[in-house]
Formats: C-alpha cells, structure tokens, sequence
C-alpha cells in the first residue's frame, strides 16, 4: 500500500563539511499516523525537519513527502504540509483574523475560503470575542491552539509540529494533544517533536536520533518492551546517554 | 514602596531570601498586564527553591525585581538580608543569576568570558575553583572557542560558572532545563546538588513539573499568583480526592468515553495512563470499575498518589 505512506525516507543524510548532521536515516510515515520525532539536543532533530519539509537539500538519500520527490518538488512539499514551532507562529501585531486571512492567501485560498475557515476556527476555539485583537494580547496556550489551526489552513496532508508544547500549562498541553487526536483522526499525519516524555507515549509510533541516527524506532508500547522499562523516559535516558557526540 | 516597615528579614540569619506582597504591572498603550499579584514567601539558606509554572506566570519578573533588575510597584523584598532597593549594590555582589536567555559575550571565548566576569566580581577563576570545579571541567576542552560557537549545552555551562564566579550566596536561576532533553535536564540537576554541598540557596524557575519533586520546596504558580508553597511531598499529599489511573488498547476513545460519563469529575491523559477523578470522593476500587466497566470489559484500573501536575491542574481549576 504504498499510497498509504505520506512520508519515505531512504537513507538520508546530510553533512556539513565534516560534520554528518544527519547520518543515513530510513523511516516512513503513514496516513493519519502520529508519529514522534525524539532525540537529545543536538542529535539532528532540526536538520532532518528541515530536509522533510523542503528547507534544505540533503547530502545524499531518497525522501518522498505527501506524495512529491524532496530534490524535484521541494515547492509542492511546501504546499501539502503545515508546519508550527513554539518559537514561529503567528505574527503577533496582526489580529487573529489577519493571521488567518495572511496564511490562507499565502497557502492559494480563495476569499469565499478564507471566510468560512475563519468562521469555523474562531467558532471551534471559542475566540468570538476575539477574532478582531491583536494576536499578542492572547495568552500563550491560546497562541498555540490558533498557531496550530492556522497550520492546518490548507488541509495539509502532513502537519510538522516542533515542540508545540513548550512552556505551555498542564491543563492546555492536554487540550492540544486532543487537537493533535483529533487531526489525526481526520486522516492528517502527524510528525511532532517534543521534550515531555509522557507526550512520546501519546504518539503511535516514536523515533529516536542518537548522533545523527535512528536507533529505535517503533510503538511506545514495543519500546518499553524491548528495552526493558516501565516508562518512554527511561526508553529515552538509555539510549540518549549513548550519545559520543555533544549538543 | 513603603520603607518605614520593621525589616525583620535582615536579623534572621537563617533566611536567604523574604518576598512579602510584591506587586508588578505593565502599562502598554491599551491594556494593563498583572504580572505578580501579591507574591508572599521565604526561602532558607541552602535552600533549593522551585518557582514552577508556565509562561506567563510571573517568574522572570520575580526573578528581576529580586535581582534588583527592576522595582515593583508595592511590596518589599530581602536577599541575603539587604532590602532590594536601597541595598541593590550589596545584593548584585552577592547573587548570581542566569537569566533565561544566553546573556554571556558571544564574541569572547569561553575563558575570556570568565576573565570578564571574574574581575567585574574582583576576584579569579583561581580564587573559587572549588566551587565550579565540576561544571568548569566539561567546558574547559573548549576554553579556546568564541562562546557564540558553542553548543547549547555548552553555553549553559558556562553560564552556570560565569553566575557562580563569585561565589555567590544565593544564585537565581531563571529556566534552566526549558528546551533542553530528558537526558540533559538529570545532568543539569545533578549538579545543582552539588552546589548545594557549599552552602549555596537556589531559586530556579522551571516549566517541567517533574522537575519540582528535585526541589526542597517549590512555588506552584500561575498567572501572577502562587497557588501553593510546600514541599513537592506536602503538595501531592495535599490532593485529597481519591485519583484512579486508567489504561486500555485505545487511549484516544477511551478518554472521549470517560468524559461522557456523568460520575466523572475530570479525566485528564498522563502518558501511557489516563488520570481520572470522580464527582464522589467515597468510591472504592469497586465502586470505581463498576463504573468504568460499562466502556469496556477489558480495562486497567488503579488508585494512585498524585503527582504535581495532578495538584496542578486542581489548583489550576479553582
């Protein structure tokens, strides 16, 4: 079912000069899939982002993402996927419903289609009052809620999501996760990174990079198994500890 | 700022560091900003003092005005005896403090860094070797590099010893683990405990709840205000309801048909586990299956102590 894979990835690699950021990774990702992209600082988290989501060309490697080679299309990926991080989002001197009129233009949105996101966004997220504020008068776990949904403007098949989380209270980190569930259950595919361990366990399968590889990859539950441990955290310790090469 | 208060702090000789009902706002054109509403407590003397919470909370201001970086609207505040601010020249020789946001020279290396600091402080890396020993080791390889070329790791560790140079009596330690990994965040506390053998206090802010258990006593705050101040036992011992975990194949659904359930107060995900409280606190395990017994046959249920985040959000919710 080759149809069903949304993202693979062929020995990628990626060096810069000496340094092999990246060292010949090989995963694929399937529809509607949550799948979490773990490592310590400095392990080639970013940089594998960055190759998948047509920022930066590989070194040498196969990757095919929502359907479109990483070296010929690298401009369609760009508009098949959504991507957010805690540190870029939403411009925070536009409203909310600039920010959302902003992205759909730039994502090809027609006018009658920006309306209706628009309406049902700010309607899904309960921000009625404030659709007409500045993005920065909105607390930070409501910033991300909108970051995330602003992502998702275009229906993208895949949704990058770079610690999402970050900072963000316990009671609104849940409340993400269960937009991340839902998403998902929509058919789109999920790709998140994070440093809360009890989130790797929300995912339904979990990669770990150790200098530049993947040295496990599989379902939490199979993890734990296989390494012998009752928690992800203690899955993560064991190998991140393995790491030579520093952040 | 009244002044004419008795300043008991400074005769206690046991106290770091008195907060007593600190008040910040921030005027912008359209809105006023709380960002400590009356923020009361003591730290002791080798004391490691957690201020948790997310952004947004008011640590970074806690932080400044106790670092003499900024002046609160109302309130007083005493680190190592001397009030903030009349006595801010006697505190800035002796707290350390790592802010947030890397603040070292970027285009010195890493002992140039050192140097600075060491004689802003009138002293040497000689003078208190000791003390930064451990950390200075793992940077040392590295002394020759521009600290703006260095890991993030890195950085931080020379940002621990720049704070530390001095030997400061209270170091303040403003979100030291955010964004760093699990692995990293164990080596970063374990050498706070190490700190602490000198006799240091330490205030460190943190967004990670786990990582209040690794604190003497902590602060649970949110938005301006501290909910709690205990020690991280004395706060999960203060969550008195009853708190079941729950488990089965699909964790998704199972949480959707947990919350459809009247009986239930509120059901929250907690990694592999759902965390679930119910509107009666006489449940037995029993009483507790039977319940849930009715979304499927083939689920595991416990009772289980709390942890700070369940205090958390109970706090969070009232």
């Amino acid at each position: 079912m080759m149809e069903d894979k949304v993202i693979s990835v062929e020995q990628l690699t990626k060096r810069f000069g000496s340094f092999t950021a990246v060292d010949s990774i090989s995963f694929s990702v399937s529809r509607g899939e949550i799948f979490g992209f773990l490592g310590a600082n400095g392990a080639g988290k970013t940089t594998a982002m960055r190759m998948l989501c047509g920022l930066s060309f590989p070194t040498s490697g196969k990757a095919i993402v929502a359907g479109f080679d990483l070296y010929n299309d690298p401009e369609k990926i760009k508009k098949n996927i959504g991507y957010m991080s805690q540190k870029f989002s939403l411009y925070e001197d536009l409203t909310i419903r600039e920010n959302i009129r902003f992205y759909g233009g730039i994502y090809g949105l027609t006018d009658g289609q920006i309306k209706s996101k628009t309406e049902f966004m700010v309607q899904h997220l309960h921000l009625e009052d404030q659709v007409d504020k500045l993005v920065k008068s909105l607390p930070l776990g409501w910033k991300q809620k909108l970051s995330f949904s602003v992502a998702m403007v275009h229906q993208p098949k895949i949704v990058f999501l770079d610690e999402p989380t970050g900072g963000v209270d316990p009671v609104t980190r849940r409340e993400f996760w269960t937009m991340i569930y839902e998403a998902a259950h929509e058919g789109t595919t999920v790709f998140v990174t994070t440093h809360y361990m009890d989130e790797a366990e929300y995912c339904d399968r979990v990669s770990i990079m150790v200098d530049g590889r993947i040295d496990a990859l599989d379902a939490p539950s199979e993890l734990k198994k296989k390494f012998n441990a009752s928690t992800m955290e203690e899955v993560f310790v064991q190998l991140a500890r393995k790491a030579k090469r520093g952040d | 700022m009244t002044y004419n208060k008795q300043r008991t702090a400074t005769n206690d000789s046991m106290i770091a560091v008195k907060v007593h009902n600190i008040k910040k706002t921030f005027k912008t054109e359209k809105s006023i900003v709380t960002a400590l509403e009356d923020i009361s407590f003591e730290v002791n003397r080798g004391e490691v003092f957690g201020l948790i919470g997310p952004d947004g909370a008011g640590k970074t201001t806690l932080f400044r005005i106790l670092t003499t970086l900024m002046i609160a609207d109302a309130g007083d505040a005493w680190v190592d005896g001397f009030e903030v601010v009349n006595k801010y020249k006697e505190i800035r020789k002796r707290v350390g403090y790592m802010p947030g946001r890397f603040s070292l020279y970027q285009d010195l290396t890493v002992e140039e860094n050192l140097a600075f600091f060491a004689t802003l402080f009138n002293t040497t890396l000689e003078e208190n070797y000791d003390l930064i020993k451990t950390i200075y080791q793992q940077i040392e390889p590295f002394k020759k590099r521009r600290a703006g070329a260095l890991s993030g790791g890195m950085k931080q560790k020379l940002a621990l010893s720049c704070a530390l140079i001095h030997r400061p009596s209270v170091l303040f330690l403003d979100e030291p683990t955010t964004g760093v990994d699990a692995v990293s965040r164990k080596e970063f506390w374990e050498l706070l405990r190490q700190l602490q053998i000198h006799g240091i206090t330490i205030i460190v802010s943190t967004p990670y709840m786990d990582e209040a258990s690794l604190c003497d006593r902590v602060a649970l705050m949110q938005e301006g205000r501290i909910m709690q101040i205990n020690s991280p036992r004395g706060i999960t011992e203060s969550f008195k309801k009853p708190l079941w975990s729950v488990r089965s194949g699909n964790m998704y659904q199972l949480m959707l048909d947990i919350l459809a359930l009247d009986a239930i107060d509120t059901c929250y995900p907690f990694g592999q586990y759902h965390h679930v409280v119910f509107k009666d606190e006489t449940y037995s395990l029993e009483n507790a299956k039977q319940i849930l017994s009715t979304i499927s046959s083939d689920l595991e249920v416990k009772q289980i102590p709390a942890t700070i985040e369940d205090c958390f959000m109970e706090l969070m919710r009232k």
